[in-house]
């Protein structure tokens, strides 16, 4: 859909991503450069008193960041915020979703507020936060 | 240990990236990115990129680009294992591209404390300018540090 026509109540179309795995969780490490352990060795993970690793919240950021860019052109995002509101255990699932939730104007530019958010298949909402998109 | 207000405004450092297009194939691959756009050179300059793009949140990845991103939490007293994300913000003001030596600038801008102590918010700024200074991209971000868990404080003993 052209984003000139986006309008309150407008969604974009939803990312839904299969089972994190330890081997993502492995390839993100490295490609991300957060070799934060507690993501990719058990050992660690369970010397902090956890029961698993879980998942960077910088992955699902990027999964948020691939449902943006795959509706409209990154160099229409001007900002954009989350809140990660709970840890995505390895094998969750997540989906990204995003909603129109305002249309602004600031500094002579028509903007689009975003509210996205992701859920895993458990139902846990592990991200919350907003994207403002120029619209023209 | 509670982060002391004095930590605010401490630099804590940064890196200097030279993005390359194998750097952005891995983070594409690693994220489940298919999208042409950020993997095929061809199908970036048909969109009007003179070469592969930078994606959103890669640029939290540029402050990570030192011998130790996280000294600077050790500096602290924090047990990495004890910190979780909390939030991210990026705030873009242009686009960089594979070729690009992208650099970073980081600073607490603030500490705060909430449930006696038991949870600590470290919040950081970031800078990232490109090859001629200009600002690309700003990150802030907010760190959780948890109170250690009783097995772990026994062990750090």
């Amino acid at each position: 859909m052209n984003i000139a026509a986006y309008e309150v109540g407008t969604q974009l179309p939803s990312l839904e991503i299969p089972p994190i795995s330890r081997t993502t969780l492995a390839l993100f490490a490295g490609a991300s450069g957060d070799h934060n352990p507690i993501h990719i060795d058990l050992d660690v993970a369970k010397s902090a008193g956890l029961e698993d690793v879980f998942a960077h919240g910088m992955l699902s950021m990027a999964y948020l960041g691939r449902l943006l860019t795959s509706a409209f052109p990154q160099h229409r995002l001007r900002s954009w915020k989350v809140r990660f509101t709970a840890i995505t255990p390895v094998h969750a699932a997540p989906t990204c979703t995003g909603t129109v939730s305002a249309i602004d104007e600031a500094d002579g530019e028509r903007l689009a507020i975003i509210d996205v958010r992701v859920t895993t298949d458990s139902g846990v909402e592990t991200l919350l936060g907003q994207a403002v998109i120029a619209l023209d | 240990m509670p982060l002391d207000q004095s930590v605010i405004a401490t630099d804590t450092g940064g890196g200097t990236m030279l993005i390359t297009r194998s750097l952005l194939r891995r983070f594409a691959a690693a994220t489940g990115q298919h999208d042409p756009v950020y993997i095929d050179v061809d199908a970036a300059r048909a969109a009007g990129h003179p070469d592969l793009p930078v994606p959103p949140t890669f640029f939290f990845s540029v402050d990570l680009e030192s011998a130790d991103p996280a000294v600077y939490l050790a500096d602290l007293g924090v047990d990495l294992r004890t910190v979780l994300h909390g939030e991210q913000e990026f705030i873009h003001h242009r686009m960089a591209h594979a070729g690009d030596e992208l650099s970073t600038t980081s600073r607490i801008v603030d500490v705060s404390s909430k449930k006696g102590g038991l949870l600590e918010f470290l919040r950081r700024e970031t800078a990232v300018r490109g090859q001629d200074g200009a600002i690309v991209c700003v990150t802030r971000t907010v760190l959780v540090v948890r109170s250690p868990p009783a097995a772990a404080r026994q062990e750090a003993r």
